[in-house]
């Protein structure tokens, strides 16, 4: 777009400033679905055309030129918030492309001139729409790392069952970089408190694959180099019959079928009896 | 050359790695520990190394030699205090130091060891108490 068109463009933008507004919100109000009032996004409106203006108004205008920043950062918090409470990236560009249908509005389609130029509005109302298509997929993104990063932290908690006995319930898909995570937790914490058992309890892990039992073995090993034991507990038939049919060898590690068989384990490994007073009758 | 010094603690000798441990070192120690045991007749080696940062593929190999040597004089030896750090660099190179015992601490190797000889698993003829 040079810059006569450009002018053109500001001038079309604020000349039909009240009728494109109209005509925009007519066109994104029915999909709110009640996830964003009404007034909200006539400001929002509001905010893209205001700085949509001060883009174009600066000789040529480029989405990611200095003079667009304004732009860029409106679109990028509309996108944002649009993500947050749930609008489709679908919804969130529609939002955008219906500044299109306005404008045409706007022009006069007769005119072979403004039709021209129209191409030219257009084309970088699309480049809003892929712009903000972006962001949305960035918000999106930066999300679910944040997440990731949030299960990383609770689910690999170390506990202390008795003394000399620590136990690691592990919840949810074990892949590398948890198992990493598991495994430098547990030998640190049996380093820090001596304690010569440690149990992995797997009840909480939905698939025991070749590559899960790999890493759980690697712990184990660690550990009995370490100096402690490892107990697996937990395992359910589905994966007692996976862990078979792959072929799967535990070798000489204790494996046990429920977190209280493995505790009894270790007690009776440590010197421990258990007996029922006979007051509890 | 430097050497790492071996203490005598009734029948078992003591070994606390406080230096980097380099392959001359660590072959001087094979040797001493050799010819020690034969010395005091120790049931029991403990090496300790808390100290160490960095356990190679060499050192893990001397571990397990020294493991095998004392195992033929009949002595039991004990690993104590790896890092965790050490533990999964270890492992992640496919060693896994064979035929050596290990513990957590001094303390819990010595546990180890005299459980050891009292089963009778580690010695055969066990003669001699650990503990006098």
């Amino acid at each position: 777009m040079d810059a006569d068109v450009a002018a053109r463009f500001a001038a079309v933008l604020q000349a039909n400033r009240d009728a494109l507004l109209k005509q925009w919100r007519a066109a994104t109000v029915t999909k709110l679905r009640g996830r964003q009032t009404e007034a909200e996004l006539a400001a929002q409106i509001e905010d893209v055309h205001g700085a949509l203006v001060q883009a174009v108004s600066g000789g040529t205008p480029d989405l990611y030129g200095p003079e667009a920043a304004e732009l860029r950062a409106v679109l990028t918090d509309l996108s944002t918030r649009r993500a947050r409470v749930g609008f489709t990236p679908a919804e969130t560009t529609a939002a955008v492309f219906a500044l299109k249908d306005a404008l045409f509005v706007a022009i006069d389609s007769d005119d072979a001139q403004q039709l021209r130029d129209y191409l030219a509005y257009a084309t970088f109302v699309d480049e809003m729409g892929v712009y903000t298509f972006e962001a949305y997929a960035k918000m999106r993104e930066s999300l679910i790392t944040e997440q990731a990063e949030q299960l990383l932290e609770i689910s690999t908690p170390v506990v202390k069952l008795w003394d000399g006995v620590l136990a690691v319930p592990l919840v949810g898909t074990l892949d590398s970089a948890r198992a990493q995570v598991v495994m430098e937790r547990l030998l640190q914490a049996l380093a820090d408190t001596s304690s010569p058992y440690a149990i992995i309890d797997i009840t909480g892990v939905p698939a025991v694959d070749t590559q899960v039992a790999q890493h759980i073995l690697k712990t184990v090993v660690a550990a009995r180099l370490m100096g402690a034991d490892c107990i697996i507990s937990g395992i359910r038939p589905q994966i007692a019959q996976t862990v078979v049919a792959l072929g799967i060898e535990f070798a000489d590690i204790v494996t046990k079928a429920s977190l209280a068989d493995a505790l009894t384990h270790t007690l009776r490994a440590s010197g421990f009896e258990l007996v029922r007073s006979e007051r509890a009758g | 050359m430097e050497r790492v010094p071996v203490l005598n603690l009734g029948d078992v000798l003591l070994v606390s790695i406080q230096i980097d441990l380099s392959d001359d070192i660590a072959l001087r120690l094979q040797d001493d520990l050799a010819e020690r045991i034969v010395a005091t007749g120790a049931r029991g080696v403990i090496i300790d190394i808390t100290a160490l940062d960095i356990v190679d593929s060499f050192v893990g190999r001397t571990l397990s030699t020294i493991a095998g040597i004392s195992r033929v004089l009949d002595a039991t030896t004990v690993v104590v205090g790896m890092r965790p750090a050490v533990a999964i660099t270890l492992v992640e190179l496919g060693l896994s130091l064979s035929g050596v015992a290990t513990a957590l601490n001094v303390e819990l190797g010595l546990q180890r060891l005299r459980q050891a000889l009292s089963d009778g698993t580690a010695a055969p003829a066990p003669s001699r108490d650990l503990v006098r």
